[in-house]
């Protein structure tokens, strides 16, 4: 099926199969392979992407329902300099170590500061409840994110 | 893993909607959020020859009032029904249920339609479609069809809706002086489905808790009303009478978070707390 979408901001027309995920398309089609998969069922969080400004699980949309929609992954939030901070934040804190799970949880701390600009530890802790990390232990994670949200505030 | 082919189709109109399903039968499942038809597809659960997205109906969105009800859109989101002041104003057992469903990723696309449609057992928005009484209204080529919550959830995954129909809103009586609501669940991590959950909704009349409805959820095959337990709480039996009769209202299951015990005794611990906080007077009673 044809579709035509808008990705980090390019319009992209595709030729794609009905059972493409979003997250292969953009990994295999567009070779966007920031979005990772883990699970491919909605378990882990590692393909988190935006799609009309919500973040959604790439795995569990479909290539064809983002027709006429605009995606934004964490290549297009990187090279926006929209996250800066928050990378910055994550490496200051040793908040990543394989990094697999790491876009994921970016485009997921990201919506939190975007839709609760102070937010308390719980807070952080149950909005990035969605996305597994099999290395850090959360901590330095919810760490980085604290620390960008206080750095923001002070910038305000 | 990943889903087998299927063909898609996006409709565009109720009307569409109802003619693809009618043509396609068996072979065809509707997609609304996709929020569990997809992982059923990836992990081959469901292979169905069509999906007919339902997605963009217009008919089937928005949440307004009438006279006397409610009416949430089949297709509102989860992350809209937290949001609406409507539901918190008329159904807040509903806006304090929503936020133990999944994560904000999934309520981004799940919609309510979708979840009553599904049928889990171990989901919350059935369990609150008991307690607030709410009518599921449904349409077919034969026009529309509304049918109490009660008759609703026949099953574990079955509902009364039938092949050609679709689920295209949720009523709810407007809300009355004196109502009071509460909800409890208890799960291993944050939106993890729960292990044991209740939504309660009632009404104090001359300080006394009247009309509740007990909706148990993840605690057999399908949300239940605990009619024993409820009866005996208006009647001013007490917590701990309420509490032994749940013995009777529920058919606890086995599975590997928790034996049919547990569940009962964590049916209990809810029942206490969740009555106790809507009728604190109750507590002291206890
Ligand atoms: C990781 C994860 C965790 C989750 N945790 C929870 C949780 O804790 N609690 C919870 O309740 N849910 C949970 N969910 C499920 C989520 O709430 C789903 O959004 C919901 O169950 C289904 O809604 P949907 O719109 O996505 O439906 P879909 O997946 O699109 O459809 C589900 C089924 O209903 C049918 N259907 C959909 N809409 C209609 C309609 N209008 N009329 C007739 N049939 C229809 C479909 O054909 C399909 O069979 C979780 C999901 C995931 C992936
Ligand atoms: S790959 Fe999508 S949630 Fe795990
Ligand atoms: S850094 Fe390895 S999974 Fe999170």
């Amino acid at each position: 099926m044809n579709i035509t979408l808008t990705v980090n901001g390019e319009t992209v027309t595709a030729d794609v199969l009905p059972r493409t995920h979003l997250v292969d398309f953009l990994r295999e089609h567009l070779e966007l392979t920031g979005s990772h998969l883990g699970c491919e069922h909605g378990v882990c969080g590692a393909c988190t992407i935006r799609l009309d400004g919500a973040i959604v699980r790439g795995c569990l949309v479909l290539a064809v329902q983002a027709d006429g929609g605009v995606v934004e992954t964490i290549e297009g939030l990187s090279d926006s300099g929209e996250i800066a901070d928050l990378q910055a934040a994550f490496i200051a804190r040793n908040a990543l170590q394989c990094g697999f799970c790491t876009p994921g949880m970016l485009m997921a701390a990201q919506d939190l500061l975007l839709h609760n600009a102070t937010p308390t530890r719980e807070e952080i802790r149950e909005h990035i409840s969605g996305n597994y990390c099999r290395c850090t232990g959360y901590q330095a994670i919810v760490d980085a994110v604290e620390t960008t949200a206080k750095q923001r505030a002070r910038a305000q | 893993m990943k889903a087998s082919a299927f063909d898609y189709v996006r409709a565009k109109s109720l009307p569409e909607a109802l003619d693809l399903l009618a043509r396609h039968g068996e072979a065809a499942k509707l997609l609304a959020g996709g929020q569990s038809l997809l992982p059923a597809l990836n992990l081959r659960l469901s292979a169905p020859e069509i999906l007919i997205d339902i997605s963009h109906l217009p008919e089937l969105r928005g949440i307004s009032t009438t006279a006397t009800s409610l009416r949430i859109g089949a297709l509102t989101r989860h992350v809209e029904l937290q949001n609406a002041a409507l539901v918190a104003e008329h159904a807040p057992v509903l806006t304090q249920a929503i936020g133990h469903v999944a994560h904000a990723a999934i309520r981004s696309r799940g919609t309510i339609g979708g979840s009553l449609a599904n049928a889990d057992p171990a989901a919350e928005l059935p369990a609150c479609a008991l307690a607030l009484h709410a009518r599921i209204v449904m349409q077919s080529p034969r026009g529309e069809r509304v049918i109490a919550a009660d008759d609703f959830f026949t099953g574990l995954f079955a509902t009364a809706l039938l092949p050609d129909e679709i689920l295209t809103a949720v009523e709810i009586n407007l809300a009355q002086p004196g109502d009071v609501h509460g909800f409890g669940e208890l799960a291993r991590r944050s939106g993890d489905y729960a292990i044991v959950g209740l939504a309660a909704q009632g009404r104090v009349q001359n300080g006394k808790l009247a009309a509740l409805r007990l909706g148990y959820f993840s605690i057999g095959t399908k949300a239940t009303l605990a009619t024993k337990a409820a009866a005996i709480l208006t009647a001013g039996g007490g917590i701990e009478a309420a509490a032994a009769a749940l013995a009777d209202d529920l058919e606890p299951h086995d599975d590997l978070q928790a034996d049919a015990a547990t569940r009962l005794h964590l049916a209990r611990v809810l029942l206490r707390r969740v009555i106790s906080g809507m009728m604190p007077s109750l507590k002291a009673a206890a």
